[in-house]
């Protein structure tokens, strides 16, 4: 809580050099703990980690579309087995194959979506 | 090349073989089990002499355990919320079983059983089956909905729903398959380069200058073994927190 760590924290609040007084002691100290972790984020807040997936292990391109690719696979495998064991049962063989080959790519490309998405999308921020 | 005879044989070293003998081999008691229980007894042993001295300036022993014991435990609180120490066992439990099973894979002679889909299929077929069960638990029937967003068109319900549900399933097999591939690559990589070595050496003076470059590259991947071992026990652990949270608070 020294005056240079809060202008470096907060150029746009307190201009460089200038004491923290300008903003009000209830920010700081809720700034503060929730720095430390001590206090959950306020509403609308993301804490840190979520939303963007995995924060500290996205350090190389290569993990990352290492796992790009395994969630596009792993919906497709897991679709085709699907339709595969359906088509099996119901003795329809090509046709819920197809179906879920569509389905499967389609939920790859949300899991896709979900990983990258910087945050989630508007519709699906409301807790029930 | 000289050392045309030798085949580069990278995946005899995930092959299961009995041990402890007639014991071993009459219950197949594999060396995957036998590092797995070493796993177990070095994560029990950690906390336990870790938790001994009960000093308030901690050793080394205890800072040890002591950070592993905190920092798992504000991943839960972070992730999942406050309600996030109910699976604070279960998520220390699974990354120190994976983290154990990264890191003795390290150790000359030892078995990765991280290595083995089996394994990792288990570990996340457990996961997809407690987080599910927590969320009928908590939410009842209501847990379905969470295959259907809140204000998406109820005309797309056909096409949203059976996505939502592949994708809901594809998560154990994400889960295993991204732990499974990243031990096996690493550690054929390892032996492929090591093979290089040695057959490189065998093929004379130029052939043992040669052999420095994948040397110096199998160092490099050691310490590169090291930090995939760590994070991927760490991402096992964290996508599990995540989708604990999923099931909590639905949405």
């Amino acid at each position: 809580m020294s005056e240079e760590r809060d202008g470096t924290d907060r150029p746009r609040d307190v201009p460089q050099g200038a004491s923290p007084k300008g903003t009000s002691f209830e920010d700081r100290l809720h700034a503060a703990r929730r720095k430390q972790g001590l206090s959950a984020p306020r509403q609308g807040e993301e804490p840190e980690g979520r939303g963007v997936g995995l924060s500290p292990s996205q350090g190389s391109a290569l993990g990352m579309g290492m796992r790009v690719g395994i969630e596009l696979v792993s919906a497709l495998v897991v679709a085709v087995a699907i339709g595969w064991f359906l088509d099996g049962w119901l003795g329809t063989r090509p046709l819920f194959l197809i179906l879920f080959f569509l389905l499967g790519g389609a939920a790859g490309v949300a899991n896709v979506w979900r990983l990258v998405s910087p945050q989630k999308p508007p519709g699906r921020t409301g807790s029930d | 090349m000289a050392a045309q005879g030798q085949a580069i044989d990278a995946l005899s070293q995930f092959t299961l073989t009995p041990v402890l003998g007639v014991v071993g081999s009459s219950v197949n008691f594999t060396q995957a089990n036998l590092f797995m229980v070493i796993a177990g007894a070095l994560t029990i042993g950690m906390l336990v002499l870790g938790a001994k001295p009960r000093a308030i300036v901690p050793g080394r022993m205890q800072a040890l355990a002591e950070l592993a014991y905190e920092n798992l435990l504000k991943m839960c609180t972070d992730q999942i919320g406050p309600e996030g120490r109910t699976y604070f066992p279960f998520v220390f439990t699974l990354f120190f079983f994976v983290l154990m099973g990264n890191l003795l894979g390290m150790l000359p002679f030892a078995f990765t059983y991280t290595s083995h889909i089996a394994v990792t299929m288990a570990l996340a077929i457990l996961v997809i089956t407690v987080v599910t069960v927590v969320a009928l638990r908590i939410h009842g029937l209501h847990f379905f909905s969470y295959f259907f967003p809140p204000g998406a068109p109820k005309a797309l319900a056909p096409l949203i729903i059976p996505v939502e549900v592949i994708s809901y399933l594809s998560r154990p097999l994400s889960l295993s398959v991204r732990l499974f591939a990243n031990m096996v690559a690493g550690h054929v990589m390892l032996k492929v380069f090591a093979t290089f070595v040695v057959m490189l050496a065998g093929a004379g003076t130029i052939g043992v200058i040669g052999a420095a470059a994948p040397l110096a590259l199998n160092v490099i991947l050691i310490g590169f073994e090291f930090l995939v071992a760590f994070l991927q026990a760490y991402v096992f652990a964290i996508l599990t927190c995540i989708y604990l949270h999923d099931s909590v608070h639905l949405h």
